[in-house]
Order: C-alpha cells, then structure tokens, then sequence
C-alpha cells in the first residue's frame, strides 16, 4: 500500500489512492496552469524559457565586444542599431564595452547558468526522480520563478538607463563599482544590478531550500539516498552549496548598497576621485573580495555540479552499461562540496593578502583536483566495454566530459600561487574558466534538455539539428578558447578594450581577429539549437512510448504527458539502484528501478 | 544596406539548414528508423575520430603559429625560475590531457555500439578507485610543495641592498616616486593630493619628502642585477601592477601599501638586440579593471645599467623643486591633467 496524497490547492488535480482511473484535470485557466503555475514541470520550464531568452542576450553581448576585440579599426553600422548612443557610427565606446563585459558575466553566470540550469533541472527532475507528487512547496517554487523573473526585469531595465548598466565587471569591486564619479556604470546602472542580484539571491534561497527538503522528505518508498541518481545527488549539492553561500553574498552586497547610498565605509579608504578626497576612511576593499569569493568559488561548482549529474546520467544510459562507481562519484560530490567552501582567496592571490593564508588556500585548491579527477576517471571507465549509442545527448555529454578535462587541468595552474602570479586576470584565466564552467556546463545542460526534452513536451527534437549543433559548438568552443591559453601565457590582460597601443600584446591582433570570427559563428550555431526547441515544443516527432531512451529512473514511467501529481494511478515503489543495465531476462539490457528484485537477485 | 543583405543571408542559411534537417528526419522514417539509427551511430563514431585528429591537429597549428608570438625570455631571476617551472606544469598536465582525451576519443569509438555486442556489467571496483584517488593525490601533493617553495621564495622580505620605487596608480597612468638622496620616502595623506601642484599628496612637513622624485610620466627606472622593492598604492579604485617580462603582478589597492620585489637581470638594451626589435620596451599593465580607460593604462620599465641610472637620477629635478619653482604653469608633463587622458597615453 502507497500513501495517499492530496496535493493541496485549488488548481491542482487530486489524486487519491484506491480509485482505479485518472483523474483529468479540473479545468484550469491558462493564467493558472501556464503562468502563476505551481507544478514543478511547468516551473522548470519557465525556467528554462527564460534561461534560453537570457542566453541569447548574453552570448548577443558576447558578439557585439567581440567585433571590437576582432576588428578595433572597423566599425559596424549594425551595433548601432542595437546600442544607439553607445556605439555611435558603428564603433563601440569604452564605457559600454565595459558595461557589455559585465552584463555578459553577469547574466551568464547567474542567470542562465545557475538559474537557468538548476532551476530547470531541479525544477523538473526532483520530484519526477524521486518519485514525489510535487515539490515540499509549490507555492514557494512559485514565488522562487517569480523573484528571478522580477529580478530578470530589473536587471533587463538597466541596460536602459542614461548611464548605462554596471561596468565594473562581474565581480563589481568596490571601489570602483561604490563610487559614481569613478565610471559611468557606476551610477544608478550599479544599484539597479545590486537589487536585481538580492531578489536573485532571494530566489536561488527559496529554490535552494525547496530542493532540499524534497529530497530529504518526499521519496517515494524503496527509494533510499542510495538509490536515488547522480543527477539528484548533484542537484542535492548544488542546493545546499547555495542555501550556505548566497547569503553571504548578499551580506556584502548590502554594505556595498550602504557604502553607495548612506556613506559608509566599509570598502572604502583614502580615496581621491573626481578632483578632491574623500572623507571615507578605514574600510577595506578587501573585505569585499572575500565575502564576493565565499560565494563566488561555490557558484563555480552551483554551475558545474548539475552538469556533472546530467552528464553521469546521459553517460551511464547511453552506454547501456551502470556508472562506475556509484559511491565514489557521491563521496566525490560531497569532497567537492566541502572544498568548495575553502578555496575562495585563490581568487585574491594577487590582492595584496597574506602570502602564508595564500599557502593555505594553494593547498586546498589543488585538493579539490582530486575528487573531480575521480570524477573523470569513472565517465572514461563508464564508457570502457559499453555499448554506446551516440544519441544528440550522450554527444554533449562526451563533450562535457572533454570541456572539463581541458578546462579542469588548465585551474591547476591558476590554483597554484606561484604560477597565477603571472597568469593572473590575463587571457589564461579566460580560457580556463570559459571551458570547465561556462561550455562544459552547457554542454551539460544541453545534454540534459536533448535527453529530457522528450518528457517535458512529449516530442523530440530533431536529431540532425542537433547534430549539427554539437559539432559547430564543439569545434567552436576549442577554436575560441585553446589559443587564448597562449595569449594568457604572454601575459595579455583580460577586460582590455583594445590591445593595438600595447608593444606587448599588439602581435595577437590576428588571432583576436580568428577567435572573434569563431565566436560569431559559434553564436549563429546556438541560435540552431533555439529554432530546434521551439519550433519541436509543437512540431517535433511525437513520441510514442513512456521509455524512448530505455531508462532505468522514475520519470519514464510516467505517462508520456504527466500532468500536475506526476502519476495517475499510486507512486511506483523502488526496488533497486538506478543504474542496472543489464539483461533483464527477456530481451532487455536494462531493469527499471521498480522492477523488484527477483529470488537470488543481488543487490548492486 | 549591407546589414540587411546579412540578415537575409543568414536567415537563408538557416531555413536551408532546417529544411535539410526535416527531410532527414522523414527520410528515417521512410528507410526504418532502426536502421538509420545504426548508420547514424557509425557516422557519429567516425566524425568523433575525425574530430579527434582535427583537435590534435589544431593544437599543433596553434603551436607553430604562435610560439613565436610568446613573450621573450624573462628579464627577472624569479621569472627564470616561473618559467621552469611553468614549463615542468604544461609537460604533467599535457600527459594527462593527451591520455584522458585519447581514452575518451578512443572508447567512444571502440564500443559504439553494435549488434552483437552487449555492455559489460562492472559498476565498480574499488582497487581501481584507490588507485585513482592516491594517484592524483600525491601528484598534487607534489605540485603544492613545488609551488608553494616558489610561493614563499617570492614573498618573503626584499633583501636589505634593495632600490626601492613607490607605484601609485590612479585613473588611468601610473605615478612614480623615489626616495632622492636620502633614500627615505617621506610621508603622503590622500587629503594633500592636489592634481596640479602635489600629484601623490606629499606631506611637506615631513622633511625626507623634499628630495623625493616623483615621474608622472609612468616610466619605471631600475637597475640592473639589483633588487628592486616595489612600494605599491592606489589613490582612486584597486588596479594592478602587471609586468609581464618579470612573471610578477600585484594589485594597488587604495587604503593599503602592498609590495613586491625582483631582481631585473636584462636591460633594456640587451632585450632589444635579443629580440632584434629596435622599439622593444617593457609594459606595465594594469590587469585589474578600473574604468573605461583601463585598456590604456599603460607604464614603461627601464632597466638600465648602474651608471646609466645615476647618470638618469641627476637629471631629475626633485618634486617640491618643480612644483615650488613653477607655481604658475604646474602641468610639468602632459596626460596628467585629467583623468580624461586615456588616448594621451596610449598614443605614447
């Protein structure tokens, strides 16, 4: 006997236990199933709708400062069009340069690839992976969509404002981004990006703390921690990384609001702006960098675990063959997580710290080496002696594995103080955080929408397109990024406007050309990707069996359109660990989790 | 005009693109779904293997084409030894990145999947485990005890011998001060700071300030084979000391004085004939982002002989001289006037 559930609410359906056929839906309005909605899957895919609008935007950004990188001599009437004031004549100006590098970071990091990502995948794949209804909180999962979007329109505002958006980068150091006369973005740009940030902690808060507490509570019977998929022990971390990071992130963001607007002076000291000095005296910009770092290191991993756990399911189905070492990759997830929190002042090795608490923080840095290495060792093991079927999501999941290798190796450099010495905010820094966090996280998320597209909208998306875009991202990911490992080596600071007044760095101007070149037509592959998933959501080839890729997990044995209680009948009860691939006696090469186990049968 | 034919180019391609992508799709339905899917597998293995060969490649293209393009030896004893040891890191992470990527090329391509083939059921082993967390383990155990020796050798204390030049950074060049004869740099208050009359707000009581040189025109004279102690500040947002030829940057953070100190082993004369580039000079670039004329925010290093040096020294008027001399036309070098001075430098 399985529990009976009653989701509370008036516009969900209820689902109770003994009566034999589903119930349909109470009719809903629109506003309410598709808008103000608070099951899970429809969150999860505003979520992603957003995150795909943010991504066009900040990867749009990426092209626009990539022309002035490319070509600093030319200009290009079409910027102008786009950005009016700010690119007069087709030439972009330095302010806004600036403001572009901080928005692409910005958005990016925060709104595609952490909401974006987490949101969805948490959003979608929790309750359906562990066999729960809905989330703890509908309602709060709600309101966590909702703040980002308020956040989103926030921030989106900025880019309008007289002064431009923030431009002091994506970490906004104070002093520059505390004191208006210091940069243009510094004006009302910089509060509106700091409120827009605090209703986005306050989101990432509220989901954070929902994810949590459905995993701990609402698993369905039979499913143990020890039976629940990678993707859902990632996502596990990656909430709880959040739940303890963010809100020390907002804490400086505070006094970096107070510093800006009630002259305090927390971050400020002995400055002299704008023709006279300051009456600020006592702060330490320091302080900032280590509360902006405390969240700022686990944010990398916020963006990089849910990759890891999509990537460890799509690897493991697709080889037809389980994970290997199910307990190593859970135990390296939590060494992750746990280092994650003390290597923050590897970001600062240069800012002036003490060189002995640098020494610390070298140590645990190269630590962390060893989990993800673990990590690497059991996807290429995985794949040994499998069977593999190279569908459009185990291709980016082998390309994540490949970004994150590349990526991976390159932070053992910076890691180290003595090398990042030198290799300190140049290109190198660039390449390495682009490849393991920002590509081979959307080489993650990109695998987790081709594996899962099929269950959220009940079609597939076209497989040739996606073909296609795997190789011109692929390709173009590495055209951009390997050769900025060399411009980082000879020392090319990065956020410079142009390089042709620099006897140092000018002799790159050729490849800068390449890799904007690269970069542009990398930007045209994505937007194959956007055509695919929206032009699939009702066009695609429409799938005609609950279990298209042969899955073991939860979520397939749901109808091919679940509505809102996920099941129609009871919650399937689990019997086993999610990665049994293996002849099932009849045919098959795989054992759904709720098959139980049968007389003799080991446990994995 | 042009941007429109663009537009409209692009958007060809891609209906191209996608009308190719839907025929595809019904031709699989019209040729069995399962066999497409078999061919597709072994393209998609093949184009794997292909793109392993074009990445090895490209990295070797990328080699040849831009090695020449590095930076020339380092002109620092430290820098000697960063690059050893740069070098010794690229070698180890380079064999692990050529046999990691080659095993996940090649075990892609070795089990793509087949009719007759199943998986092998092996969910884990734990002596393999073992091994690859020891293993990289004590690799990074010896990486860390290589960096760190290196770490603690570069910050330790500047010898006693050590020439000793403040950098202050503002908005956008640098601003250099020695300590004159005395060999002491006198005291400086940010409430002082005067654009036109006292650049670093030099503390006129104090008495070790009257011989003190200041350059405002961001040039850094050093000598030779002699340490150097850097005094580092800022008097608006944080920036960063950055020399390349040296393998050393800090940041210039206003409200702290950071240091840092090397030994400069070339001049630049020397590096010209080395590199055979008559114009050869050494940068200092600000790596920390500080407004919209960071890009330009550009400082020179002389390194020159002892003699050289002196023979420069005597040259310099001290700064309470130059500014108590000429209190009527105080601007002594140009690109310093305004914070505005952005294309005055970099044109430099």
């Amino acid at each position: 006997m399985s529990q009976q559930i009653i989701i509370e609410g008036s516009n969900v359906a209820h689902v109770h236990e003994g009566h034999g056929e589903h119930h349909e839906h109470h009719q809903q309005h629109f506003i309410t199933k598709y808008i103000f909605s608070q099951d899970h899957k429809i969150i999860g895919k505003q979520f992603l709708i957003t995150g795909i609008i943010w991504a066009i935007i900040g990867a749009l950004f990426s092209v626009f400062f990539r022309l002035q990188l490319g070509f600093p001599d030319h200009n290009f009437p079409i910027m102008e069009k786009f950005l009016g004031e700010w690119a007069k004549g087709g030439r972009l100006s330095p302010e806004f340069y600036y403001a572009l590098v901080t928005m692409h970071g910005t958005i990016l990091i925060f709104f595609v690839l952490t909401a974006g990502l987490t949101g969805t995948f948490a959003n979608f794949l929790i309750p359906l992976q562990i066999g729960a209804r809905d989330m703890a909180s509908p309602f709060m999962n709600m309101l966590s969509y909702w703040f980002f979007f308020t956040a989103s329109i926030i921030m989106f505002s900025s880019l309008f404002v007289q002064t431009g958006p923030a431009a002091g980068g994506w970490t906004a150091y104070p002093p520059l981004s505390a004191l208006k006369e210091a940069s243009l973005g510094s004006g009302v740009g910089m509060d509106l990006w700091l409120i827009a940030m605090a209703l986005f902690v306050v989101s990432s808060l509220l989901g954070g703390l929902n994810y949590i507490s459905t995993i701990l509570n609402m698993r369905t019977k039979g499913m143990s921690m020890t039976r629940m998929p990678l993707t859902i022990w990632a996502l596990f971390f990656t909430a709880i990384i959040g739940v303890l990071s963010f809100p020390v992130l907002l804490s400086g963001f505070v006094l970096l609001i107070f510093d800006r607007n009630f002259g305090t002076s927390f971050y400020l000291s002995e400055i002299f702006i704008g023709g006279k000095a300051l009456p600020h005296i006592g702060g330490s910009p320091i302080l900032y960098q280590h509360l902006f770092w405390f969240l700022g290191h686990p944010e990398v991993y916020i963006v990089m675990l849910p990759g890891m756990g999509i990537a460890s399911e799509i690897l493991s189905n697709n080889s037809r063959k389980p994970i290997f070492g199910y307990f190593a990759m859970v135990i390296s997830l939590v060494g992750i997580t746990v280092l994650s929190f003390l290597v923050w002042a590897h970001h600062m090795f240069v800012s002036g710290m003490s060189p002995f608490l640098g020494s610390i923080f070298v140590l645990m840095t190269l630590l962390i080496a060893v989990p993800s290495s673990v990590k690497v060792f059991n996807w290429l093991t995985t794949l040994w002696r499998g069977n593999i079927r190279f569908s459009v999501p185990m291709m980016f999941a082998i390309g994540f594995v490949s970004m994150f290798i590349s990526g991976g190796l390159t932070g053992i450099y910076l890691g180290n103080s003595a090398i990042d010495m030198h290799l300190h905010d140049t290109y190198f820094v660039i390449a390495h955080f682009h490849l393991v966090m920002g590509v081979s996280s959307f080489f993650g998320m990109f695998a987790g929408i081709y594996h899962w597209f099929p269950k959220m909208f009940g079609r597939f998306m076209n497989n040739t397109l996606g073909y296609i875009h795997f190789f011109i991202t692929f390709i173009g990911a590495y055209v951009i990024f390997w050769p900025m490992h060399y411009e980082g080596i000879a020392g090319m600071p990065r956020r410079y406007y142009d390089y042709t007044a620099w006897h140092s760095f000018s002799q790159f101007q050729h490849l800068n050309m390449i890799i904007s070149i690269a970069a542009i037509v990398t930007f045209f592959g994505q937007l194959l990707f956007v055509v695919n998933f929206f032009v699939s959501i009702f066009r695609g080839r429409k799938v005609n069996e609950p279990n298209p890729w042969g899955a073991t997990t939860l979520e397939w044995t749901t109808p091919i359109r679940p509505g809102h209680g996920n099941w129609p009948g009871e919650i399937p009860e689990v019997h086993r660990w999610p990665y049994d691939y293996k002849d099932d006696g009849n045919g098959n090469d795989f054992v759904p989790q709720t098959v139980p186990l049968k007389p003799g049968e080991e446990v994995h | 005009m042009s941007g429109f034919l663009t537009i409209v180019l692009i958007a060809l391609v891609f209906i191209i693109i996608y009308q190719i992508a839907k025929a595809s799709e019904y031709a699989a339905i019209l040729r069995g779904r399962e066999k497409v899917e078999r061919q597709t597998n072994r393209t998609m293995a093949w184009l794997l293997v292909a793109l392993f060969i074009c990445g090895l490649w490209g990295i070797w293209q990328c080699h040849e084409y831009l090695m020449d393009k590095m930076l020339p030896e380092a002109a620092s004893d430290h820098g000697v030894k960063y690059d050893l040891m740069l070098k010794v890191t690229v070698i180890v992470t380079g064999i692990v990145f050529l046999i990691t990527q080659t095993l996940l090329f090649w075990f892609a391509f070795r089990y793509q999947s087949k009719e007759k083939r199943t998986a092998f059921f092996y969910p884990h082993n734990n002596k393999l485990e073992l091994l690859w967390t020891t293993l990289p383990a004590v690799a990074m155990a010896v990486m860390v005890a290589v960096g760190l020796k290196g770490w603690f050798s570069m910050t330790a204390a500047a010898p006693e011998n050590s020439q000793v030049v403040e950098v202050v950074g503002k908005q956008f060049n640098w601003i250099m001060r020695y300590p004159g004869s005395d060999n002491i740099l006198g005291k400086r208050d940010f409430r002082l700071i005067n654009d036109a009359t006292n650049v670093l707000g030099l503390d006129w009581n104090d008495k070790a300030n009257r011989d003190d040189i200041i350059a405002e025109n961001g040039e850094l004279h050093i000598i030779v084979n002699r340490p150097v102690k850097l005094i580092i500040g800022s008097r608006d947002v944080i920036h960063d000391v950055g020399l390349p030829h040296f393998r050393m940057k800090m940041d210039a953070v206003p409200g702290i004085v950071t240091t840092m100190w090397f030994t400069p082993t070339i001049t630049t004369e020397e590096m010209k004939k080395k590199t055979g580039d008559k114009d050869f000079v050494y940068e200092i670039s600000c790596d920390q982002v500080c407004g919209k004329g960071h890009y330009a925010m550009r400082g020179t290093v002389i390194v020159e002989t002892e003699a050289e040096h002196k023979l420069w020294l005597a040259s310099q008027k001290s700064y309470y001289a130059s500014v108590n001399a000429a209190p009527a036309a105080p601007a002594t070098t140009p690109g310093t006037q305004q914070a505005d001075s952005v294309k005055a430098i970099s044109m430099k």
